[in-house]
């Protein structure tokens, strides 16, 4: 079974919840799929057993000393990521999307691509079963398919160590990165916040896991700093006939749990914030 | 007079530490001592600045990318443009005579048009997304990026609603979440960064990697607390050793947690707090005048 933890944005206390999930079973395989920013091993300071590089894309350079500066790979690159300085062609890194045209059309074969291989795949143990996260290095892009290798590792793990539950925290938003994380999974737990960005982020979640079918239920984190907005979101959910299996209230216990690096229902298991995200696992 | 065309991206590396919140605050100061201001929304796939300012939507375009669009008739599967397409956006079975072209994945770099020798392939063009301006006050504006669902990057759509700001005034950027490429993208435009952290374990981790990666570019920054008082001393030790300007502290008070869940901005009602994001934006423009511009 594949749970996935997701949130509109970040910030909603996705990642407690995820750990939280990942600590009440005694044997689980937890993903962590937030490659912008993958946290947990934080809390759970796993022993990697495994790293691979990821190569996440590529970038064009130009050989100076073939460059005849014609101007034609400006012509076609349709990233702006050519431009002319002086009479001199030169690329700029940060822009280049990596499509390889530039390098196809230069008449005089100037242009080369080189790997962008700082992103990594890890996985390991951690004191409730294996663990498998991605890192993207700063400025690379297809996180997208980074998830799909992390959850591809995952069930790898799982299967080998014949773990049935894998828990994958996703990342925040609505693109390509959030889609891979949920397409194909049992269910998804979306986590919120009663705010009114936090019920217009909301929408913009159910809209994407509307498209999937998959039996949802969402979280209001912090209810209680605005019951209110809290009525509000039960309400839309109501209409959307998504269940909302769980009011967390606000604790400061969540934070310093995770400054001792443990998980809420480690470090608090009594906790009224522990019997909720307890109850709403149950439901799952 | 404020300098003008001054730059100025509010950035985290994880959503829901308070970018928005310091981003709407330093706009409403700005905007309510009638200093000319463009707040660009650029966090493509949740804004929600709007919310907390009010505005009249004055002008709205769709953000497109030419895609590919090809004639099964005319084509002779070759499977030329399947391999000149870097992001698998093209699926071809050669034996089975299949070709389809896959829009979510497509970047619209152009190298399958280039590809294609028999004149198979037509331009099409799809919609990223749209930018949205809205008017605020007379010499102030809101632009917003908004990306449609599961578009392959946000990027496109957020460059254009940066364009549409006017390079002479001073902007304000709303910087995506994360240290990946939508973030560099819109970091890469401005002259100062504020980063936003919470002092926990987390947001240290989160801000490490930012600080790197604005070292690595160059970039001016300095940092924002947000829910001082949860937490450790970790993020505090860091900037100190690190001797890194910490611009503000933001304390953790139910109050304040209030007043923005209901869309509010905290500087309307406390005058305490506008007076701090207006030493906020002063400390930063101290800074920048210092700097070789
Ligand atoms: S096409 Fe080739 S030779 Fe011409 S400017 Fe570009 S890199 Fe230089
Ligand atoms: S690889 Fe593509 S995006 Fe990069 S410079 Fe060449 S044409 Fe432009
Ligand atoms: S435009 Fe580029 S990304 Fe799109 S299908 Fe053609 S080659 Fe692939
Ligand atoms: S390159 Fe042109 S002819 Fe060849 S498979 Fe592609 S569309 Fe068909």
């Amino acid at each position: 079974m594949e749970i996935a933890v997701i949130s509109g944005k970040g910030g909603t206390g996705k990642s407690a919840v995820s750990a939280a999930f990942a600590t009440l079973n005694e044997n689980v395989v937890l993903a962590d799929c937030d490659v912008d920013a993958a946290n947990l091993y934080l809390i759970f300071n796993p022993v990697i057993r495994e790293e691979n590089v990821f190569v996440s894309g590529q970038k064009a350079i130009i050989d100076k000393d073939i460059c005849t500066n014609c101007g034609i790979c400006m012509d076609y690159c349709r990233f702006d990521a050519i431009t002319e300085n002086n009479g001199e062609i030169l690329i700029d890194e940060t822009s280049c999307d990596g499509c390889q045209l530039c390098a196809r059309v230069c008449p005089v074969e100037a242009i080369s691509m080189i790997k962008e291989d700082k992103s990594r795949l890890y996985a390991g143990d951690f004191r409730n079963g294996k663990m498998a996260y991605g890192r993207l290095s700063p400025g690379e892009e297809n996180s997208g398919r980074l998830v799909d290798v992390v959850r591809d590792k995952a069930k790898e793990l799982a299967i080998a160590s014949a773990i049935d539950m894998i828990i994958i925290d996703g990342p925040p938003g609505i693109g390509c990165p959030v889609i891979s994380s949920v397409t194909g999974v049992d269910r998804v737990v979306v986590v919120t916040e009663p705010t009114l960005s936090g019920l217009h982020d909301l929408k913009r979640t159910l809209e994407v896991t509307s498209n999937f079918n998959i039996k949802t239920q969402v979280l209001v984190n912090k209810y209680d700093l605005n019951e209110t907005m809290t009525d509000n979101i039960e309400a839309y959910c109501g209409e959307q006939g998504i269940a909302v299996t769980g009011k967390i209230p606000f604790d400061p216990q969540v934070v310093e749990a995770m400054v001792h690096c443990q998980s809420i229902v480690e470090y608090a298991p009594d906790s009224e914030v522990a019997h909720v995200i307890s109850k709403a696992f149950e439901v799952i | 007079m404020e300098r003008m065309g001054l730059k100025i991206a509010i950035a985290s590396g994880k959503g829901g530490t308070g970018k928005t919140f310091v981003s709407t605050n330093l706009f409403n100061v700005l905007m309510q001592e009638s200093v000319p201001v463009t707040l660009v929304d650029c966090d493509a796939e949740e804004p929600n600045d709007r919310e907390f300012i009010p505005g009249d939507n004055t002008n709205s375009f769709d953000v497109t990318q030419e895609v590919p669009v090809i004639d099964t008739a005319t084509c002779t599967f070759c499977g030329k443009c399947a391999e000149y397409c870097q992001y698998n956006a093209i699926f071809f079975l050669q034996e089975e005579r299949v070709i389809q072209v896959m829009e979510d994945l497509c970047h619209g770099c152009g190298a399958c048009f280039v590809a294609c020798e028999y004149r198979a392939i037509t331009p099409k063009e799809s919609v990223l997304g749209t930018v949205n301006s809205f008017q605020i006050t007379e010499n102030t504006t809101l632009i917003e990026a908004r990306m449609k669902v599961g578009v392959h990057s946000p990027v496109p759509v957020v460059k254009a609603a940066i364009k549409q700001a006017k390079p002479t005034d001073l902007v304000l950027m709303d910087a995506p979440p994360g240290t990946s490429c939508p973030f560099i993208q819109t970091v890469n435009l401005a002259d100062y960064v504020i980063l936003v952290t919470e002092p926990t374990p987390f947001g240290l981790s989160d801000l490490k990697q930012s600080v790197e990666t604005l070292k690595s570019m160059g970039k001016r920054y300095g940092v924002i607390i947000n829910r001082a008082g949860l937490g450790d001393e970790g993020v505090f030790n860091y900037l100190e050793q690190e001797k890194i300007s910490l611009l503000m502290s933001i304390p953790f008070d139910r109050e304040i947690a209030s007043v923005y869940s209901t869309g509010k901005l905290l500087t309307n009602e406390f005058l305490e707090w506008k007076a701090k994001f207006r030493e906020l934006f002063n400390i930063i423009t101290a800074q920048y005048g210092n700097s070789s511009y």
